[in-house]
């Protein structure tokens, strides 16, 4: 092969690492991905966010060449599928969903038998520290906790020293203790300048994790950007929610006109969901006064009332009129 | 990538081994299950001296005109409970004196109440004074390689190849798919046909160890004779092996569950348990069956053990069971690479 500038190792500076355009991909009777246009650039930590059957796996599986598209284009550090398969597969690191790693393997023949598959890369010895899995290396998989497979798993992923990092939901069925400790060696890997696309259905995952987010729905990306941007876009920077009820001792249901809310200076938006009012709000020190005056000249009494700042989540629920979870 | 890197290979290969080993269950079918069966079937059908068979009759004079022979143990019972002692099974045959001589009361179905008859009857006309006509010389014969456990060793070989190689490639393959290991190996960068050519390098060196032991067995044991060439034989056992080997990879070529897998295989392997000569001649099942019968690679395969180990026939004159397990070596192979589900 000529070393053009397609074929060799390292990517022509300013050309996206990973370039999907059009892509489309229908199981059946259901269209899981539609339509879909992606640049992910080089030493960014990208992440498809959304809920269950998105279309966020098949996605990846699309850019990990393990499922052919119904139409569009996938490109990775320059090189499609089609014709540059075997040097991808050299270059690509991969973290499937729910892999099961032989029971009777130790932690260190499983990574040794991965590392044997690479023609370059870094030692098992350093794969298994990276994954801090020393303590287990000679352990059966079989005995691991769930975050220490995941471990393995990032550790297999990363014996060929990857250009390219593909984590599909990498935290999943952890424990909060067993996710953070992933967050950190995710954030390792970023420092260490590698690219990386992963997807979850965890909003602060993303928020902690990517530089930037494509949030996904059906087949489609529906919002784009860093996860500043995202939530700045939905208006406010912070959430109030509130319930209210006829009297303090009284719990019937009060009902407030959206108009009123809507009219106060400051608040963005307004929905409610199950009795419970959300607003969307710009200057929360400033807002909330004029709120509380606008519900006693109603006559309620305010049941609950609590504020955050406005997440990734709420910028899902904006978009969808849905919670992340419904499904 | 024209470099072909074959730690890869190695590693996948030792994977299988150690996969193998540690797993308990798998050593047991594998080494010990057979030669179980074969000491088994050996005690049950060891060479006895000739059975002594229990008849009675119902006068003590007949009785002991029986009792005269070697062959024979005769009692004495009234006809009511010689008549029950048959119908149970107790005695092969009941004998009844009548006016003028003596009526045989037995089934004529089996084999050794056919022979108490001619015995009973050849002493009692004996005893009534009949000569012989001819003088005969009996000269006796226990050649081995006559023997059941013979003719059975080769045909326990020909299971044990078949249930290694579709059991030990069926199982390890789908559970490999069931558990997503598969799709994981397919999105490394392992070249796919190293990671079939992993089981049949394992299934390789496995047959030697299970074939030295298992024959080895039955020789110092049983005395099995092997009258043909061992390469020959060697070569037998290695062609068996990869023609089941390939099977077991067309059986599991698409399965997603264990269940799946073991119901086809049960399916795939029921037929030439029965069919295909490991306990008896195969030549038993009626002619219209017999082009199926002889073309399952396990008839064929063990059509060559028996002639390689208890005929000495070379392989020149085994080439039609050669050639039928070159086909299921063949067709399988290609028929399942591609239809191979890799994820």
């Amino acid at each position: 092969m000529e070393s053009t500038d397609k074929h060799t190792g390292t990517l022509a500076p300013g050309r996206p690492s990973l370039l999907l355009s059009g892509l489309r991909k229908a199981f059946s009777d259901v269209q899981a991905v539609d339509g879909l246009d992606l640049e992910v650039l080089q030493g960014e930590c990208f992440g498809l966010l959304g809920p269950n059957g998105a279309g966020k796996t098949t996605t990846i599986e699309i850019c990990e060449g393990l499922t052919d598209p119904d139409e569009g284009k996938v490109e990775l550090l320059g090189l499609s599928w089609t014709t540059g398969a075997a040097e991808l597969r050299q270059r690509i690191g991969i973290q499937l969903q729910e892999t099961q790693f032989p029971d009777k393997l130790t932690v260190e023949e499983t990574i040794r038998l991965f590392r044997s598959f690479f023609h370059r890369g870094i030692s098992v010895e350093e794969s298994i520290r990276t994954a801090q899995l020393e303590e287990k290396r000679n352990s059966r998989v079989g005995g691991l906790s769930g975050g220490q497979k995941q471990r393995l798993a990032m550790a297999c992923a990363l014996v060929g020293d990857p250009e390219l990092l593909f984590l599909d939901e990498p935290t999943t069925g952890l424990d909060p203790q067993a996710r953070r400790h992933l967050w950190d060696l995710v954030d390792e890997l970023k420092q260490a300048g590698r690219t990386i696309i992963l997807t979850t259905h965890y909003m602060d995952e993303a928020e902690r994790l990517c530089d930037r987010v494509a949030i996904m729905d059906h087949g489609k990306v529906i919002a784009l950007g860093t996860p500043q941007q995202l939530i700045a876009s939905i208006g406010g920077e912070d959430i109030v929610e509130f319930a209210v009820s006829q009297g303090p001792h009284d719990s019937t249901r009060g009902v407030v006109d959206p108009a009123t809310l809507t009219s106060i200076p400051g608040v963005q938006s307004h929905r409610v969901d199950a009795a419970l009012h959300q607003l969307s709000v710009s200057e929360l020190h400033t807002t909330v006064p004029h709120i509380f005056a606008a519900l006693s000249a109603e006559g309620l009494h305010l049941s609950e009332f609590r504020t955050h700042s406005a997440t990734l989540e709420d910028v899902f629920v904006r978009l969808t009129g849905r919670n992340l979870r419904d499904e | 990538m024209s470099k072909v890197n074959l730690g890869s290979l190695f590693e996948l290969t030792s994977v299988r081994f150690r996969l193998l080993f540690r797993e308990p269950e798998a050593v047991f079918w594998i080494f010990v299950f057979p030669i179980l069966l074969a000491a088994g079937l050996g005690i049950a059908f060891r060479n006895r001296p000739p059975d002594v068979l229990p008849v009675a009759a119902t006068t003590p004079q007949l009785t002991s005109a029986l009792a005269a022979d070697k062959g024979l143990n005769a009692s004495t019972m009234d006809e009511r409970a010689g008549t029950h002692a048959l119908a149970t099974g107790t005695i092969l045959l009941l004998a009844v004196p009548e006016a003028g001589g003596v009526s045989y009361h037995y089934d004529d179905t089996n084999p050794d109440a056919r022979t108490a008859r001619l015995l009973a009857d050849r002493d009692l006309q004996a005893a009534a004074g009949q000569r012989e006509a001819v003088h005969a010389n009996i000269l006796l014969i226990h050649e081995t390689g006559s023997r059941y456990i013979d003719f059975v060793v080769p045909g326990l070989l020909g299971m044990n190849l078949m249930g290694s190689a579709i059991w030990g490639l069926g199982f390890a393959i789908v559970e490999a798919r069931q558990k997503k290991l598969l799709k994981r190996l397919v999105a490394s960068p392992m070249p796919r046909w190293q990671y079939l050519a992993s089981f049949l390098l394992s299934r390789l060196i496995m047959l030697i160890i299970e074939i030295v032991f298992f024959l080895g067995f039955a020789r110092v044991a049983f005395g099995v004779p092997f009258r043909g060439s061992l390469w020959q034989l060697g070569f037998l056992c290695v062609l068996t092996s990869m023609a089941f080997s390939s099977l077991g990879l067309l059986v599991s070529s698409r399965a997603r569950t264990m269940e799946a897998a073991s119901g086809l295989m049960n399916l795939v392997m029921l037929p030439m348990w029965i069919l295909s000569g490991v306990f008896f001649s195969a030549s038993r099942f009626p002619a219209i069956i017999q082009p199926f019968v002889r073309a399952l690679p396990l008839t064929a395969a063990n059509e060559a053990f028996r002639a390689n180990m208890l005929q000495g026939v070379g392989l020149d004159h085994l080439m039609l069971p050669v050639i039928t397990l070159l086909a299921w070596l063949v067709v399988p192979f290609v028929v399942a690479l591609r239809i191979f589900r890799w994820r």
